[in-house]
């Protein structure tokens, strides 16, 4: 390497840029431990915010529902999304199909909510929890597919072969050889959808009908207003997304000191 | 059957079981696709396709839709009202595109050259990470902090610059600011993989054989980074178009973009079919992006061969 990129001006800029990111966030977390209502008046520390939304029972059940459509739509999405990356990967040369799989994520949400609105209403389809779920499922697949394959892409197939020549099935070379190398791609995958789906609002918004989920609650309450307690769940609702992707981050990359096939690089 | 199949095989098959393992496999491979197909046909593609098809039919009062096929809508649409919303989202999303693209290329180009791979790593994993949370309450932060009594108020009052709070709030540039704060990272990331891509051996190959700064920029940067540029706008537009939280929330109904009438014809007047014709409009004006989009790389490609 040269010496380009080692200007001082660029070192600030990016810390800058970071604060840009960082700087609403932090406000809002220290805020939701802020006593006071009021932004500009510090009144000390407390936890009185968490509290109060620990007894509101809204918000309780729209965290439930959005537990439950999140952890079913996952489910969904890992299983066709698997099934789709090795057709991909193993399968197929298509690049009509190549390039078809990731238009479910090109495509805005509100189309894609708009869409399924009319759908399930033209089929009398009831809105609610099974909607949302098949709705979050569509591109969830995608994602899932798109995840798992980077997994799948690094895989030796010398080490299945060498299983079936050994006389093992296929079904049990699958299970026993194949998904332990995957695994940690699928739960990479399964900790992105989880998190897309507690955190998606639009699409949910026109599939929901009367149920309310997590951020259609959060939305309504922001349209009546800055309160602290929008603070406190925002809080959480912010860690908890981290944590899940920084614990996807860390199944999906490559294990250092393994082969390196492992870490090719994709090819495009 | 057999024979004909065995070239695309892969190496270090055995012999004897190649026919069957062949076809099983064939027949695996179509089992591992077609439920997705299936799947996307019934929740994607059928869908759209019927917001597309009511698009020409006639919207009554109380909701209902006449089956009358027609272009009411089209021409409806094209009254300056609507015309007016429709070109305003194009003006905002592409101004919040430009200014992603300006805000994110030095970051990109800085986290492209650190020297260790780690350092990059963390860089790019925190400008990623607020992308992975709560669009919603990434906008709501804006709003602690700009409304009346917000933060940004608070401060400029208490160091004595104003007296009475400014109005930052609901206004095109809270619009634009609460768009680039939601999609900034999504054109960091494919320029980042542009640049990082390029090998800076053949910047100096290229400069060792005469080239002069301006030369190397146009005929060996460039067309390396234009595809990066091109994915990045594409990442960033698409969403900032067809937005409905920002405008409603930051732009309080100030600053309406197609989306909110969108939201607004399916939700509250229950007019469908001339929503469907709004978002038909939009994905028009989606795919003309698309198109712009293949030409400017075949066009790169070209002066890659070229030059």
């Amino acid at each position: 390497m040269t010496n380009r990129g080692r200007n001082p001006l660029l070192v600030v800029y990016m810390g800058a840029l970071l604060a840009f990111l960082y700087l609403p966030i932090a406000i809002l977390i220290v805020l939701s431990f802020n006593d006071s209502k009021l932004a500009m008046v510090w009144r000390g520390f407390s936890l009185r915010w968490y509290e109060e939304l620990m007894h509101d029972g809204d918000m309780l059940t729209s965290i439930r529902n959005t537990l439950v459509i999140a952890l079913i739509a996952t489910l969904i999405s890992v299983v066709f999304g698997t099934l789709l990356a090795f057709g991909l990967e193993r399968h197929t040369r298509s690049a009509a199909l190549e390039n078809g799989v990731y238009l479910p994520l090109m495509i805005p949400d509100v189309v894609t909510g708009i869409g399924l609105l009319s759908f399930f209403t033209a089929i009398t389809f009831p809105l609610g929890t099974g909607s949302v779920i098949i709705a979050h499922s569509v591109w969830g697949i995608a994602f899932a597919a798109a995840i798992v394959r980077t997994r799948l892409r690094g895989f030796d197939r010398a080490v299945e072969e060498a299983s079936l020549d050994l006389g093992m099935r296929e079904v049990p070379t699958f299970l026993r050889i194949t998904l332990p190398i995957i695994w940690p791609g699928i739960v990479a995958a399964a900790l992105v959808v989880f998190t897309l789906s507690i955190d998606e609002f639009i699409i949910a918004y026109f599939t929901a009908g009367q149920t309310v989920t997590f951020p259609i609650q959060v939305y309504s309450m922001i349209r009546f207003g800055v309160t602290p307690e929008i603070n406190a769940v925002a809080t959480i609702m912010l860690l908890f997304s981290m944590v899940l992707i920084l614990t996807a981050y860390l199944f999906a990359r490559p294990r250092p000191g393994r082969r390196s096939a492992d870490a090719e690089e994709p090819t495009t | 059957m057999t024979a004909s199949k065995t070239p695309t095989s892969g190496a270090g098959q055995p012999a004897p079981e190649v026919g069957f393992t062949q076809r099983a496999r064939a027949r695996l491979g179509l089992l591992t696709v077609v439920p997705t197909l299936t799947w996307w046909v019934i929740f994607l593609v059928l869908p759209i396709g019927l917001v597309l098809v009511t698009a020409f039919f006639k919207g009554a009062p109380y909701g209902e839709i006449i089956y009358e096929p027609g272009f009411g809508n089209l021409v409806r649409a094209t009254d300056p009202l609507y015309l007016g919303v429709l070109w305003h989202s194009v003006v905002i999303a592409t101004i919040t595109t430009a200014i992603c693209l300006v805000l994110g290329y030095p970051a990109a180009y800085f986290i492209a050259t650190r020297p260790q791979a780690r350092t990059r790593t963390v860089l790019l994993m925190l400008v990623i990470l607020p992308f992975w949370t709560n669009f919603l309450i990434r906008t709501y932060a804006w709003i602690i902090l700009l409304n009346r009594e917000g933060v940004v108020n608070g401060i400029l009052k208490r160091i004595g610059l104003i007296d009475e709070p400014l109005s930052l709030l609901y206004n095109d540039a809270a619009v634009v600011l609460g768009l680039v704060y939601g999609y900034l990272p999504l054109m960091i990331l494919p320029l980042y993989a542009a640049i990082e891509r390029i090998n800076p051996q053949v910047l100096e190959a290229a400069a060792d054989l005469g080239a002069r700064p301006l030369r190397v920029l146009r005929t060996v940067v460039l067309p390396l980074i234009i595809p990066g540029v091109v994915a990045g706008v594409v990442f960033v537009f698409v969403p900032s178009l067809g937005n409905i939280p920002v405008p409603e929330l930051l732009g309080g109904g100030r600053s309406e973009m197609i989306g909110n009438l969108i939201n607004r014809q399916f939700l509250t007047t229950r007019d469908w079919p001339f929503g469907s014709m709004l978002v038909l409009l939009l994905l028009l004006i989606l795919m003309g992006l698309l198109v712009l989009q293949s030409l400017v790389l075949r066009r790169n490609r070209k002066v890659r061969i070229d030059d």
